[in-house]
């Protein structure tokens, strides 16, 4: 029997247990062991002229090293001039690069004006962590304010502009028509039912455990860099293009990583000014960034604003629909420029509608910058879609989960094409809506319900649905390597392109190398993570990973067993045709005569001093779609406001499952994830672009504490576009589990006349809306 | 300052400063990493150990007030990867751990939370678990691998059980 599928524990929690992971700032190799310690001084205004650095006070303080400011880095050479036709004065559009370049291309270290709170300004190395707080501290900067552009609504009325040159405050914008928006709304013509709704879609700190960490040495014309990544070979390609040097003068080092959710794809500004440093120094310099500075430092999620309008019958069938999204980007267009593409391509979600039209903007503000966060503008579909249905439920006086039924693409049409321009590949949504209904007790559920508002109950019961697809290996065509070695001694190697976060890619690497060859899981050694033993890769976002990576490992493995077949021949003097491999015990034998059996160890120490070797670069013709149904239950107290997640019950199907335990996990982080987003956390800013919520204080992340325990149902419906079957699942959770949660608590409140609260739904907005509804005449 | 302190059973001293914190303390002058710093606000807990058979956020503690007392880190409670503390052994079969950067204070917050209740409900683990934040798991195996570990146990495993436990390096933590 094939281990694939079955529940086997992690070969790398032993190791994370009982020592702790090695990540980068436990790294104590001999090149780092006269390293110094890198502070930033970071504007603590979000929109200013710099007119003076005087770095003097500080370079006379204990322990400094260096304090280095952007006039230091003539090595770099000069910034690349604006295009002399003026360039980009006009939105990007839908092609627009990321980054864009050009006028509103990012500096490293600040030149001469600052657009965000905890934008980098100087470098001061020390020769501890202590000293570089104080002497960071003496840095003196001459700041002239400017006026802030603190939000999206503000960027787009373009009074003030963050890049001079250009025309306005939109870096990129698709689909918008001349009012504004999405189309004219014709295409609600003949609809019985017409609902219109704005919604928030709020900026997330991702918060991985870990905050972004680098260290790097420079020596004998090579850098090497060790950095927090879910991407070395990305990083090594960017650290090359932002320092000028040969890829081949670079080693990236992706050592345990404590944690991505998408904000640590590459390597950004600040880890690029680091390995800068040690490069101009020659002194190794080492990073890790305080919460403090992760906060406001590290790419946010999210930030999007919503009109959406949904039209249709009154017997529950959605003809139309339409979705204009703003994009707050922050202060430079990275790859917030990109995330509504992914957002319009999404719009219609798991439902056959015949009129879509999708529209966004993207908008630069003096915030942190915006980049992907776990689902990276597919939550947002989501979210928008879901609530779109379930208000045009409400509308017509059907039952959510009847209206869900009514419009899921129906089985017999896979594959699928959307208006917006995806192709589903496979799917049965509504038995995944079915599943689910059934196994929370959807009746009772609803009957509960009734019971609570017959008595006028304070606690009030919700029950939110979210019936999603999303795209998982959107780049399926940028593909993944993969490389395995089946050595003299029967062990083998597997050098991946991928990279692990805590996805737990060594074991399943591990697994499939088994399942191919019948190596045991022990046996096989994963290297991922360092572009001298891999130069070539792409990594880990998008959910990706198995598809791509795990599929090209599965492949290496098929290729290392028709090389084997070869010699095993040779070696046993036999016809390739009459040898099989015994995957249950690993030994290649004469067809059913198991007294011939040969080992791997020599198979492959008959191959030659090499082993046994195979290189692939697997690519996918397109992306895949899992899909789902989340069910949440709610209780909101009616006269705090303060509603609780009580259970959370999920289809989550992304395929054929390789690991039940990790696509468990996976799940699990996700719903926490998006939980977290419908109900507590909100990155906040002022009117000034000040941040309010920059410690773990103020920004109010999940605790086990306020989460339940969740229910996992099983669903497995393979796609066609790889041999495993595969789709991701990394991304599932916060997908489903935003809008089911956010729907639960407005659910609950339905009877009140409270038809949409935007998120997050604290006791504050949600006491809010239910007396807004009362005074609006809504029953008590 | 100069200051000492038993650090998995082992005497460890050193001349520091004297704001030294003593996650700072366990990472660089004990050479011990597994205790991470995960804020600056004593929010996150990834940097939690025991002092005296207590849970504490070692970046919330001076090392100087740590001076001539006895700390156990996720290092100090077996011997080694091969040899597993039932509170790490439920955390492994459980999956309750992803990145692993929570995990060394996780796992400490729930051997002291058995050693103060050894059989817990699901409510009690999750309560006691706030100060711990994970971003990874969503809680959900934690709290099933602290309830396993309860089944199985673990109090009894536990150097926060008694002092005498910790003071032998080895010995800590082994299963009986």
């Amino acid at each position: 029997m094939s281990i694939l599928g079955t529940r086997v524990v992690r070969t790398e929690d032993p190791r994370l247990l009982t020592a702790g992971g090695t990540y980068v700032d436990d790294v104590r190799a001999p090149e780092l062991a006269a390293a110094v310690r890198a502070t930033f001084v970071r504007s603590p205004i979000a929109h200013a002229m710099v007119t003076g650095i005087d770095v003097s006070a500080a370079l006379g303080a204990e322990g400094v090293v260096a304090v280095l400011t952007v006039a230091d880095m003539d090595d770099l050479g000069p910034p690349p001039p604006p295009p002399e036709d003026g360039g980009d004065d006009e939105p990007g559009g839908e092609a627009a690069p990321v980054p864009l370049g050009g006028l509103w291309a990012e500096p490293l270290l600040a030149v001469d004006r600052v657009r965000f709170v905890g934008e980098p300004v100087a470098i001061v190395l020390t020769d501890d962590r202590y000293q570089g707080e104080d002497a960071a501290e003496l840095v003196s900067v001459d700041y002239e304010p400017l006026p802030p552009v603190a939000n999206a609504e503000t960027a787009l009325a373009g009074e003030t502009l963050l890049f001079p040159g250009t025309k306005s405050n939109i870096a990129a914008m698709a689909g918008v028509t001349g009012n504004g928006s999405a189309g004219d709304g014709s295409i609600f013509d003949g609809c019985d039912v017409v609902v219109e709704q704005a919604i928030g879609n709020q900026r997330l700190a991702p918060v991985p455990m870990e905050g972004r960490a680098v260290a790097a040495a420079w020596a004998d014309g090579k850098l090497t860099v060790w950095v927090s990544t879910q991407n070395a070979q990305i990083s090594r390609f960017i650290l090359a293009g932002a320092l000028g040097l040969d890829p081949d003068a670079i080693r990236v080092i992706a050592p345990d990583v404590g944690g991505g959710f998408g904000a640590k794809i590459g390597i950004d500004r600040d880890g690029l000014i680091v390995a800068w440093a040690a490069k101009h120094t020659g002194r190794p310099v080492r990073w890790a960034e305080t919460r403090s500075e992760n906060m406001t430092g590290m790419t946010h999620g999210r930030a999007q604003r919503h009109v959406i309008k949904i039209g249709g019958t009154r017997d529950g069938r959605i003809l139309a629909y339409a979705l204009d999204v703003v994009q707050d980007t922050g202060a430079f267009p990275r790859m917030g420029g990109f995330l509504p593409s992914l957002t319009n391509l999404m719009a219609t979600g798991p439902y056959a509608i015949g009129q879509v039209q999708a529209s966004y903007r993207v908008v630069v503000t003096n915030t942190t910058p915006i980049s992907a966060y776990r689902g990276a503008g597919r939550p947002e579909a989501t979210a928008a879609v879901e609530r779109a249905v379930d208000l045009f439920a409400a509308e017509t006086g059907l039952d959510p989960g009847e209206v869900r039924r009514i419009n899921l693409v129906p089985i017999d049409q896979f594959p699928y094409s959307t208006p917006s321009g995806a192709t589903y590949d496979t799917g049965d949504y509504v038995t995944a809506l079915d599943k689910v209904l059934a196994g929370a007790g959807y009746a009772e559920l609803r009957a509960e319900q009734a019971r609570r508002r017959e008595r006028g109950d304070v606690l009030q019961l919700g029950i939110g649905l979210a019936s999603y697809v999303e795209i998982t290996a959107a780049d399926a065509a940028g593909g993944e390597t993969a490389r395995l070695v089946v050595h003299g001694d029967g062990t083998a190697t597997v050098y991946t392109g991928s990279s692990a976060h805590g996805q737990g890619h060594h074991t399943v690497w591990a697994m499939l190398v088994e399942s191919e060859l019948g190596i045991p899981m022990a046996d096989v050694t994963v290297i991922h993570g360092d572009t001298d033993l891999i130069p070539a890769g792409v990594g880990t976002y998008a959910s990706r990973s198995l598809q791509l990576g795990g599929v090209a490992v599965q492949k290496a493995a098929v290729d290392v067993k028709d090389q084997a077949r070869l010699v095993a021949a040779d070696l046993m003097e036999a016809s390739e045709a009459d040898l099989e491999l015994d995957t249950e015990r690993g030994v290649w034998q004469v067809r059913g005569d198991p007294a011939t059996s040969r080992t791997w160890a020599e198979i492959a120490g008959h191959a030659g001093a090499e082993g046994l070797t195979a290189a692939t670069n697997f690519t996918e013709g397109q992306p895949t779609f899992p899909f789902g149904t989340h069910l949440a239950v709610a209780e909101v107290d009616t006269e705090t406001g303060k509603a609780r997640l009580i259970r959370h019950v999920t289809v989550d199907d992304a395929g054929t499952v390789v690991s039940p335990v990790l696509a468990e996990g996976q799940r699990h982080g996700g719903i926490a994830q998006g939980v977290a987003q419908a109900l507590l956390e909100e990155m906040v800013y002022d009117a000034d672009g000040n941040p309010v919520t920059a410690t773990l204080v103020d920004y109010a992340i999940i605790t086990a504490a306020e989460l339940p325990s969740f229910e996992l149902l099983a669903s497995e419906t393979p796609t066609t576009v790889n041999p495993l079957g595969v789709k991701g699942i990394g991304e599932a959770g916060t997908i489903g589990a935003t809008p089911a949660t956010q729907n639960a608590v407005i659910d609950a409140l339905g009877h009140l006349g409270v038809r949409h609260i935007d998120m997050p739904l604290t006791p504050n907005r949600v006491w809010a809306a239910i007396n807004a509804a009362g005074e609006n005449g809504g029953s008590r | 300052m100069k200051i000492s302190m038993t650090v998995n059973g082992s005497e460890i001293g050193g001349e520091v400063p004297d704001r030294t914190l003593l996650v700072h303390f366990l990472r660089e002058v004990a050479g011990l990493t597994a205790a991470n710093v995960g804020c600056d606000t004593s929010s996150c807990g990834a940097c939690t150990v025991l002092l005296d058979g207590r849970s504490v956020k070692s970046c919330t503690l001076l090392a100087a007030q740590a001076d001539g007392r006895d700390v156990v880190t996720v290092e100090g409670l077996t011997s080694g990867p091969d040899d597993l503390h039932p509170m790490q052994r439920a955390f492994r079969a459980e999956h309750a751990l992803q990145c692993g950067f929570c995990t060394p204070g996780m796992v400490m917050a729930a051997v002291s939370l058995l050693a103060e209740n050894p059989s817990p409900t699901e409510e009690e683990v999750r309560t006691a678990l706030e100060g711990n934040l994970c971003r990874c798991t969503g809680y959900h195996n934690i709290v099933r691998a602290v309830l396993a570990a309860a089944r199985d146990g673990a109090a009894s495993a536990s150097p926060a059980a008694g002092q005498a436990a910790a003071a032998s390096p080895a010995g800590p933590g082994r299963p009986a």
